[in-house]
């Protein structure tokens, strides 16, 4: 178990955007939220992210209390994420925009950098090397060099991963990875993903794709209305009463 | 790499002409003029970092200024002390209040953060302007001496303070070129870039926002005491929220974000506004209306500008250049094509 969130919850003043949630999160696999609009998916990235601090409950990495640490921090410990939209520099290149990712594994401070050190050195490599790295594992080594301006969504999707990647993450949170995009990009998103768990990176995404996550996910959670209504595999999912009241409204049977 | 060379040209051309100028005018005036320019690219170079490269508008700048300025001034004139020892310790003293008022301000955003550090510049005026006994009030403080000998080195002449501001205004762009091309820096324009971003891949922004702020501070200190000892006379204006915006514009018409903005905006404004010295305050109707158009055409400044362009016109070339691969690959495919069906 990599995650665990016991009795997650968070107000936002009267409105309960998530509600007592008990999840966990199994290490190797592909985990996905799903829910209607509003569901507090997002609220619940945010949480087990660190963007926000819960009211009430605890969330566990490893066995760890992360509860109160700030994001930064909690990237640190290996759990990376990215975000619906990607803020990109758009003047600068692909690379250039990627290298940044593995900066907390550096040491190098405001001195080293003006004095041009041996420690600066080695480590603008190290960062350089581990940026080509992911561009190559997400399949951008060739559009490396072009201004991040002039790529298409579905690559500043591709950017986004590589940028999350770059921070040498156990777990990858990947909020609607496939937003915007076309079915055939999709299924590329999703092959990456399943290579990322290959590479024994833990996945957890939020989808509203259905087919997409009934094919790709090993484990779904379903939320609404900040309640946790259904966790298991996708044909529990598929056959869950609830579930079907959730997305269709009344009865399944009607 | 042609393009890196081509900066080492830029940078080269710079040197050169900034170090020959003296020869070439042996007009006085000019050099005056030139010397305040380099002082407050300086100051610009300070604000660049903070507000263009990391995203925060800071408006305390001139108040900072000040502070350089008047320690600076007070360190030699009331307590006698050697001209470097002072100039050391009003660029850390500045830094110092830079932190302690960076602390605070950092915890404020966007407009809030201008809005919070104008009133910040404009209170370090206001106590630099009241404070009477210690900084003389209204009447300044007069007989700031120049910097004094280093070994057979004497500043006592026009010319040899031109050459020691611009030793420091290199050192500054060389600082400057080093952390901006640099992880540091790439943290940096992180921050700028999103905040939020920043923080999930592992950086702490309140560190290094700080960490920039007394940079930016220590930078602006330092073309304060500089100011101080080349002017020899400072008065409460030199804090006052005028400065932060002349200094601002300078930044805005050369680039900000940009590394050779400060320098670009700066000589700009300074040798234009002098030669439009006849129309007196209405220099100020062609500023305006310039400025304004500058700011919606060119948010990036004349080199912001003069980047994009040039990316564009490679970008062309390129494309030409993959067109004229896939035509010559057609055509070659179909005189292959021709061959086989021969």
């Amino acid at each position: 178990m990599l995650i665990e969130t016991k009795k997650l919850t968070k107000t936002f003043g009267g409105l309960v955007a998530v509600n007592e949630v008990d999840f966990t999160i199994e290490k190797g696999k592909i985990n996905a939220i799903i829910g209607p609009n509003g569901a507090g998916k997002s609220t619940f990235f945010n949480l087990l992210s660190g963007s926000y601090s819960p009211t009430s409950g605890r969330i566990f990495y490893k066995g760890k209390d992360i509860t109160k640490l700030p994001p930064n921090k909690i990237a640190r410990l290996g759990v990376a994420r990215t975000f619906q939209t990607t803020n990109l520099f758009e003047q600068s290149t692909v690379l250039d925009n990627v290298i940044v990712g593995h900066r907390l594994r550096t040491e190098s401070n405001l001195l080293d950098a003006v004095l041009r050190t041996k420690r600066f050195k080695r480590e603008e490599e190290k960062c350089r090397d581990k940026a080509m790295e992911v561009l190559d594992f997400v399949g951008l080594t060739h559009v490396r060099d072009q201004l991040a301006v002039s790529i298409t969504q579905e690559e500043k999707k591709r950017v986004a991963f590589a940028l999350a990647l770059a921070t040498d993450p156990e777990i990858v949170f990947l909020d609607e990875p496939t937003a915007g995009i076309n079915p055939g990009e999709t299924e590329g998103l999703a092959d990456l993903m399943e290579k990322m768990v290959e590479q024994q990176i833990t996945v957890c995404l939020i989808e509203h794709k259905m087919k997409m996550i009934m094919a790709l996910a090993d484990k779904i959670m379903v939320l609404n209305y900040g309640e946790k209504i259904a966790e298991g595999t996708a044909e529990e999912i598929m056959n869950n009463q609830a579930v079907i009241e959730a997305y269709l409204g009344g009865d399944a049977s009607a | 790499m042609g393009s890196l060379l081509k900066k080492r040209g830029w940078i080269i051309g710079f040197i050169l002409a900034a170090i020959l100028f003296p020869f070439v005018s042996q007009n006085e005036y000019f050099l005056h003029i030139l010397t305040l320019a380099f002082i407050w690219m300086i100051a610009v170079y300070g604000l660049n970092l903070l507000a263009g490269y990391t995203g925060y508008l800071s408006l305390a700048h001139a108040g900072f200024f000040a502070i350089g300025a008047y320690t600076l001034g007070l360190l030699t004139v009331k307590a006698g002390l050697n001209y470097w020892i002072a100039l050391v310790l009003a660029c850390f003293l500045t830094s110092a209040i830079g932190a302690v008022v960076g602390l605070v301000a950092l915890r404020t955003r966007e407009h809030f953060f201008a809005i919070y550090t104008l009133c910040v510049g404009y209170i370090i005026y206001l106590v630099i302007d009241k404070w009477d006994s210690l900084t003389g009030g209204v009447r300044g403080l007069i007989g700031i001496p120049a910097p004094t000998s280093v070994g057979p080195i004497s500043f006592q002449t026009p010319l040899s303070q031109y050459y020691l501001i611009l030793f420091f205004l290199l050192f500054t762009v060389l600082v400057m070129y080093r952390i901006i091309h640099s992880l540091t820096g790439r943290t940096f324009i992180a921050i700028r870039n999103s905040e939020d971003l920043a923080q999930t891949i592992g950086i702490s922004t309140m560190k290094n926002k700080l960490l920039v702020f007394v940079i930016s501070t220590f930078f602006a200190g330092l073309a304060g005491a500089l100011y101080a000892s080349f002017i020899r006379f400072i008065g409460p204006d030199i804090g006052y929220i005028t400065i932060i915006f002349d200094l601002l514009t300078y930044l805005l018409v050369g680039g900000i974000g940009t590394l050779a903005g400060p320098i670009v905006g700066t000589f700009l404004i300074v040798t234009v506004s002098q030669s439009l010295q006849f129309l007196q305050d209405y220099r100020m109707l062609i500023f305006g209306p310039l400025l304004t158009l500058l700011i919606i055409f060119y948010p990036r400044g004349i080199v912001g500008a003069y980047h994009d362009w040039r990316m564009k016109s490679l970008a062309k070339k390129k494309q030409q250049l993959n067109r004229k691969q896939t035509y010559v690959h057609t055509q070659s495919t179909e005189t292959e094509k021709k061959i086989k069906e021969g």
